[in-house]
């Protein structure tokens, strides 16, 4: 609070702090971007390290790594910190290098919240981490955290449950910086209508969060107020229902899986053109269909409850509901495949991880429709094949999309040009490792093997086998994506302002590379 | 390290190689023995192939147009786009491809739903990390007892070879007669359970406070083998499900056989949990109830 007026314009680069207190102290959308995403890379790791553990485990049958208790705990926090630790940070890191650029905005609209929402992630990174080393273990209940498991769980599922509080926060302050920018700070003469994807996906993605966040912060409360202070929202004994968890927790679930999903599906709807070097096909279409997934996505939740037993009606509502989600996601592959077609393409890293999320994301997709289908859903529920269908949507959609994503801008942020030939190398590896671990959990689960099961029948052996051998490569695989980011950054040979010819934001068209600290701080003039 | 790797290579090379013999490898789901199970194994089938042909013709269109429209073959691009007529059809004709999924999925839900008039009733309620039966109505009624995991300590912990039906195994199973209408009734005492018979093609979450219903109809005598599908704490992954299906004779037998087992243990209803056998599953596995 200095008591003399801020002169705009008058900061000069050499001001700002140096050493640890600028990535503290920095209100800066670039600093903070970057932050993200070495965090989320973090997690990825940390994350990552639990599924080998997993898959090591899962091997052969029989417990030879892991016992059950910590088994249980691995698969929680493998999930909690994949989707709130590694790929939702990603995406936030993308949304703060990326809107103000794209929109012609010196920075995001609250620069001092920005950094609150990333110095928040963090301690809650630290309580889900040191959640396994508290005494009776980490808790394990399942990403899901459904009750009453919860209610019995050891001390780590209060650190859990503080870290989804912390985690909300965060989402939910980022989410009214990012819809706040978009809104009011873009260049004079760009129109809503003008914005690229990726914006556009992003105030759709914002406006989820800001809806069902709350939600989530409902529900886990709820849980600690069960465990401790003698509450019994989810315990029948005292007039509850452990079934209302589940409904709480699906109304933030199922729009969750599109936080995840949308603001990959707008980095795609970047990157597609740019390597076609022909627009978008349908940029009006695509807007409609994104935010209409978005609405159906509040509608749809009990289809990951279809064997609580709840009534048919209720089975028919949610599964005539679920199946339409498939009419606007068949409308964003047709137009992606549309713009591909009769293009100039070329097959650079960042578009071959595009097209390998187009292939993969459709896979995921139908697993999805087959799996919206009750009848069916009632054998597959809770068994491997849901496993495979969200890895194949999360793993190859959203972590497909966020590698395409550093491929895509690396040049413009760094100012050098990643090596080409091991960015392609990350992508085959991770392409086949991918679906050598996951292709067959498919089968898995036709099979009826259930999920989150520390070891199992024989029967599955031979396919648990092979799953567990495509993990540890699609893991390795990852090393080599921190080996290419380092090397860029250290060593990579300069980057041009428009390293993509077919890139057409106002990154690549107004700005040099790199970017400079400062962009924007005067409008773009746009014709 | 390297000891390890080799290890790895071995028992993959023992696996493709004994595959053949071992008949696994399955790809499907399980051979359906009840009507409805085959109703949505059909379905499944269906669902399948319409999936498969629409991602052959647009990957199709994709590859096509990645071997044929490239930059590097000197391919200009052309610049249209936005086309109302294309984006008209691509939003009707996925829809109506739902309609037509939509119809067959509702049939086979209600088929699966009517749970009326059932031959016999039987209650099943999950424990941390075990199964009560109690045979509610129809022939047997009065029948209880609990089912646990049969596979010994030594054969999980890797000191004995694993037997062929390893984890899948019971000290008690669920008897029922083959060909009549079997209604399932769900509970639990502790937290959320769920019975997975796969082979049967029912899944029916137990939830505790709450009772829920399923039923199936076996067409074929045999014995099927499950367990809990809905994670339920440390053992969940040791609580197996097995369901003998008899000839209405032998299911008359048995159940004469454990009604005067029942009558021997009326005066102390306390030994339910041991009736029919001792609970074989190992101490650290089998860990006391809360």
């Amino acid at each position: 609070m200095s008591a003399v007026l801020d002169t705009p314009g008058h900061h000069e680069h050499a001001d700002r702090p140096t050493g640890i207190t600028r990535w503290l102290t920095t209100t800066n959308h670039k600093d903070i971007g970057t932050m993200y995403l070495w965090f989320s890379f973090t997690m990825f790791i940390v994350g990552g390290i639990m599924a080998l553990i997993i898959r090591t485990e899962l091997f052969t049958p029989g417990i030879q790594v892991v016992d059950p208790d910590r088994f249980n705990a691995l698969t929680t926090y493998h999930g909690l910190i994949m989707v709130f630790g590694a790929i939702m940070p990603a995406f936030v890191g993308f949304a703060n290098w990326l809107i103000p650029m794209q929109i012609g905005a010196p920075d995001m609209a609250f620069p001092r919240m920005n950094n609150l929402s990333f110095w928040l992630l963090p301690p809650a990174a630290l309580l889900l981490i040191t959640a396994q080393f508290v005494p009776g273990g980490g808790a394990g209940v399942g990403w899901t955290m459904y009750p009453p498991l919860t209610v019995q769980a050891p001390m780590a599922m209060d650190l859990t449950i503080f870290a989804i509080h912390i985690l909300g926060m965060s989402s939910i302050m980022g989410s009214i910086n990012i819809i706040t920018t978009v809104f009011n700070m873009r260049a004079p003469g760009m129109g809503m209508m003008r914005i690229p994807m990726f914006c556009w996906t992003w105030v759709i993605t914002a406006f989820l969060l800001l809806a069902v966040m709350p939600v989530l912060a409902g529900a886990v409360t709820m849980t600690l107020t069960d465990r401790h202070f003698g509450t019994s929202f989810f315990n029948a004994a005292g007039g509850g229902d452990p079934v209302l968890y589940q409904h709480v927790f699906w109304f933030f679930g199922h729009p969750e899986v599109y936080i995840i999903a949308i603001p990959a599906f707008g980095v795609i709807s970047q990157i597609i053109p740019a390597f076609a070097r022909k627009p978008l096909f349908g940029y009006t279409s695509m807007v409609y269909a994104t935010a209409s997934i978005a609405v159906l996505s509040f509608l749809v939740w009990a289809h990951h409850m279809f064997t609580v037993g709840m009534p048919v009606e209720a089975q028919l509502y949610f599964m005539y509901a679920t199946v339409l989600i498939a009419v606007p996601t068949g409308v964003k592959v047709f137009n992606w495949v549309a713009t591909a077609w009769r293009g100039s393409l070329s097959f650079e890293t960042p578009m071959l991880f595009a097209l390998g999320f187009l292939f993969l994301f459709t896979i995921g997709g139908f697993t999805g429709l087959v799996l919206a289908i009750v009848p069916i859903d009632v054998q597959l529920h809770d068994t491997y094949y849901v496993v495979a269908h969200f890895h194949y949507v999360m793993v190859a959609g959203a972590l497909f999309s966020a590698f395409g994503a550093i491929y895509f801008w690396l040049p413009k942020w760094t100012g050098k040009m990643y090596d080409e030939r091991l960015g392609k190398l990350h992508f085959w590896l991770s392409f086949i490792f991918f679906n050598v671990a996951f292709f067959v959990q498919h089968f898995l689960g036709l099979a009826g093997m259930p999920r989150r099961i520390p070891d199992y029948a024989p029967q599955f052996a031979e396919f648990n086998m092979i799953s567990s051998i495509g993990a540890w490569g699609f893991g390795l695989a990852q090393v080599l994506l921190l080996y290419i980011v380092v090397k860029t950054i250290r060593s990579g040979k300069p980057a041009e302002q428009r390293q993509w010819d077919g890139a057409d934001g106002l990154e690549w068209t107004h700005l040099p590379t790199p970017a400079p600290y400062h962009s924007f701080e005067t409008p773009p003039v746009l014709k | 390290m390297s000891v390890k790797i080799f290890r790895a290579a071995a028992g993959l090379a023992t696996v493709v190689l004994s595959a053949g013999a071992q008949a696994a490898f399955e790809l499907n789901f399980q051979t359906p023995v009840s009507k409805v199970g085959e109703r949505v194994y059909d379905l499944h089938t269906v669902i399948l192939l319409i999936c498969f042909v629409i991602f052959i013709a647009v990957f199709g269109t994709l590859l096509y147009s990645v071997f044929a429209h490239r930059k590097s073959k000197g391919h200009v691009a052309a610049q249209f786009h936005e086309n109302t007529t294309v984006e008209v059809l691509w939003t009707i004709i996925p829809f109506v491809i739902l309609v037509l999924i939509a119809w067959p999925a509702t049939t086979t839900l209600l088929a699966m739903r009517d749970t009326a008039e059932p031959d016999v009733t039987v209650k099943v309620t999950g424990y941390q990390w075990e199964w009560a039966y109690d045979y509610l109505k129809g022939e047997g009624e009065g029948i209880s007892f609990l089912s646990n995991l049969a596979t010994p300590h030594d054969q999980i912990y890797g000191t004995a070879a694993k037997g062929e039906h390893y984890l899948r195994e019971v000290n008690n199973p669920l008897v029922v007669p083959v060909g009549k209408k079997i209604r399932i009734l769900t509970t639990a005492n502790d937290v959320i359970h769920s019975w997975f018979v796969p082979e049967l093609f029912v899944k029916q979450d137990a939830n505790p406070g709450f009772i829920r219903d399923t039923w199936f109809r076996a067409e074929k005598e045999g014995t099927f083998r499950g367990q809990c599908a809905e994670l339920c704490g440390k053992d969940h992954g040791f609580m197996p499900i097995v369901v003998e299906v008899v000839s209405p004779e032998k299911y008359s037998a048995w159940v004469a056989e454990q009604k005067k087992k029942m009558a021997g243990l009326a005066d102390d209803p306390g030994k339910r949990a041991t009736e029919a056998g001792e609970a074989v599953a190992p101490a650290d596995i089998k860990t006391a109830r809360r």
